[in-house]
């Protein structure tokens, strides 16, 4: 029997965290139970996107979008919508600033604003289920550029297209391509390689694509090794990737189960096989030469860039390394056509690109828009502003070398060029709203950091330089800086950008270059005044309770870790400042806003 | 799974397609049958079997089967709802297993209203 409702169940690594997987199960007890199952398809899907709101599930064909669905839920909403037709209202998403939820997926602004064209099959698909990747057209690309393209016919495809490689690069992906193929091999061999190393911390776009939908890589990827004449492929997956490892791994057997992968591909005579090589946890090996290093299974420390890995690349061979979402778009190329993705986006940035979008917004999660679109538009109509009634203070843009953009520059359309020009970058899509409890300073040092731990140590400027810029960073938040410090830190900057080898050195001092730019002000407070005009850099902070609002109720008391907090029941409180350590767990419990952090 | 050629994913693509059409949407057909309580009172999870069945028999894979509550006039129930897409809905009455069966032959299927079932065309707040 034909089923009459289809459940599709969010089974991203969000949602599963979240108990998805127990959700769906009770949901087919239930189904079972009330004599439903044979109308009633359940399907687990990919990543929907908007992880802050999971465990997710979509009804169709109504497209009515359910959010942090329990297990508790399932005996009502199978009663209610699946039984008597009746959505459940308390289950719908209400959009921040309206009143009533909003039943369908296509009238959530979150969802509704996007364009998808790397996430086609989002939400709508079993990824473990190659039929259902076939059904919405997997593969048909390939079988037309197998039987009626040759493989200069792709490249030029893929050049009209502007398409450009979305790991952070911007490369145009079909001059890479074709300076892959003029290069000399003496024994013709030449790779092709799927960066699936995505390292920038809270950026999640590649693991989407291939949780929900692995085949739109692999299919990709048979494309640019027609193009190119390669018969061998890698898939290096970073280690912290458990699922989509899994489900890379499951997508590659079916595709070979069902000839469209392996020899003699779909019979017509072409070979390409992939690998998949599995990350073992360091940021620099998602740069393309260090990859390859470790494919090789040297250390991961890039190379000079000089020498173009499209020349000579993995074992010294002519390869074409791209990134996923980049893999994921070109079988919609090939599809719909050079013409027509050229048709999005702005005049150097054509397309789509996929943004996580995390931080102060009220919906975080991960987006689909056309190039273009205004950080504005980004933040305040699909983020859905700042969250808690907050206040905007920056945007950073490409992971966390991305630079730091104010309030002004939120007209700023989302383009390669005009990211770069404000001193940030596209970066691999990653966007971390702050607002005004963002201390500037620590947010720059915090990344610093993270570079820091990250940098393979080969290049001098970037191994010293980058622990030298943290030290000052830190000397700053003690209350330590000088005025000599914000001089000594730009000389820093500039000779890392400079003298470093690859981008992880080349692009590790935009956070302190862009917040110098942009929020100096906030460094001479800091290093004049001693004081955090964002009440985070805990030395520079103090905790008091305001006698006024204190109510005596003891809270504090019990959670301060150190006795810093004293005071009778029902009489006004106070700190002890000798004894107070910052922690801030006062002013986390107190109810009644009776804590100043200042 | 033997290996596919380019003609038979061709074939597999229209056939995994043609299962797929509810879930996508695109049906050239949508029965609601209602169930409220009094529907359901009235028998209306026989009348949801009986269609189902039948949809099952004929191998039909592009009407939709909702359900949906009360439709307001209780007396009359068993009742169902059949929309084609730029046509206004049909509301059917006082239903029998065979009466809904042919409702999805003659209406869901061939387009053609049948009258003698029929209480109204268009709803109240449409049309």
């Amino acid at each position: 029997m034909p089923y009459r409702l289809h459940l599709m169940v969010c089974a991203g690594t969000g949602c599963v965290s979240n108990h998805s997987l127990e959700l769906r199960n009770a949901l087919a007890a239930e189904i079972a139970k009330q004599g439903l199952d044979k109308e009633v398809e359940i399907v687990t899907t990919g990543c929907n996107g908007f992880c802050g709101v999971g465990p997710i599930m979509l009804v169709l064909p109504d497209g009515i979008f359910y959010q942090q669905v329990g297990v508790k839920d399932v005996p009502l909403f199978v009663q209610e919508h699946l039984l008597k037709g009746r959505p459940v209202k308390k289950l719908m998403f209400t959009p921040p600033q309206v009143q009533e939820p909003v039943p369908k997926m296509c009238d959530i602004p979150f969802f509704g604003k996007q364009m998808l064209i790397a996430l086609r099959n989002r939400g709508m698909i079993d990824p473990e289920n190659i039929e259902e990747s076939i059904a919405r057209g997997g593969y048909q690309s390939l079988a037309r550029v197998l039987t009626s393209m040759t493989p200069s016919q792709v490249i030029e495809e893929i050049k009209a297209s502007g398409l450009r490689g979305r790991g952070g690069g911007g490369f145009p992906t079909g001059i890479k391509w074709e300076t892959c193929v003029k290069a000399h091999s003496p024994d013709g061999v030449r790779y092709l390689v799927c960066n699936a190393d995505e390292g920038d911390p809270g950026a999640f776009m590649d693991r989407s694509i291939i949780e929900g939908d692995p085949h739109s890589v692999i299919e990709g990827m048979i494309i640019g090794a027609f193009a190119i004449g390669a018969h061998q492929g890698y898939i290096y997956v970073r280690h912290e990737y458990p699922l989509a490892l899994r489900r890379f791994i499951i997508a590659l057997e079916q595709a070979r189960e069902y000839g469209l992968l392996g020899k003699d591909i779909l019979g017509t005579g072409f070979d390409f096989d992939i690998e998949i090589h599995r990350g073992a946890g360091a940021f620099v090996c998602g740069e393309s030469t260090a990859l390859m290093a470790s494919i090789e299974g040297r250390p991961g420390e890039p190379r000079a860039k000089y020498v173009h890995t499209v020349e000579v690349g993995l074992h010294n061979k002519p390869t074409v390394l791209n990134n996923v979402e980049t893999w994921a778009n070109v079988p919609v190329i090939i599809e719909r056509g050079a013409k027509w993705f050229a048709s999005i986006g702005t005049e150097h940035s054509k397309g789509t690109k996929v943004f996580s979008l995390a931080g102060c917004v009220n919906n975080t999660g991960l987006v689909e828009v056309p190039m273009g679109i205004t950080l504005r538009e980004l933040i305040f109509d699909i983020g859905g502003g700042i969250a808690d009634n907050g206040k905007f203070k920056a945007v950073q843009t490409g992971g966390p070398s991305g630079g730091f953009i104010p309030e002004s520059l939120l007209e700023l359309p989302v383009d390669y060029e005009k990211l770069y020009e404000a001193g940030s970058m596209m970066g691999s899509g990653g966007i971390v709203v702050m607002d005004e409890a963002s201390c500037m300073v620590d947010v720059a040092r915090y990344f610093v950091d993270f570079l820091t731990t990250e940098s393979c140590g080969k290049c001098v400027p970037c191994r010293e330089g980058l622990k030298a810029t943290l030290d000052i960073l830190t000397r700053i938040c003690d209350g330590r800086g000088t005025e000599e410090d914000l001089a000594t830190l730009e000389e820093l900057s500039t000779t890392i950008v400079e003298a470093s080898l690859c981008a992880l050195g080349g692009s590790a001092p935009n956070p302190v270059l862009t917040s110098l730019r942009y929020f100096r002000d906030e460094y001479q407070v800091h290093i004049r005044d001693r004081k955090c005009p964002a009440a985070v850099c805990r030395a520079l902070i103090t905790f008091t309770i305001d006698p006024v609002k204190c109510t005596g109720c003891h809270l504090c008391v019990k959670a301060c870790p150190t006795e810093a907090a004293l005071g009778e029941p029902k009489q006004p409180h106070r700190i002890v400042q000798e004894k107070c350590i910052k922690c801030g767990v006062c002013y986390d419990v107190c109810k009644f806003d009776a804590v100043i952090r200042k | 799974m033997a290996k596919l050629t380019i003609g038979e994913l061709d074939k597999l693509r229209q056939q995994l397609q043609a299962e797929r059409i509810v879930r996508e949407g695109k049906a050239r057909a949508q029965i609601t049958v209602h169930m409220g309580t009094c529907g359901i009172a009235a028998g209306a999870r026989k009348i949801m079997t009986a269609l189902l069945n039948e949809i099952e028999k004929q191998n039909v894979r592009d009407v939709l089967v909702t359900t949906s509550a009360c439709a307001g006039m209780c007396s009359r129930e068993p009742m169902a709802t059949v929309q084609l897409p730029q046509q206004p809905p049909v509301k059917y009455v006082d239903l029998t297993e065979e009466k809904i069966v042919r409702i999805l032959n003659d209406h869901a299927l061939k387009g053609k209203v049948v009258r003698e079932y029929a209480l109204a065309v268009g709803s109240e707040r449409v049309g």
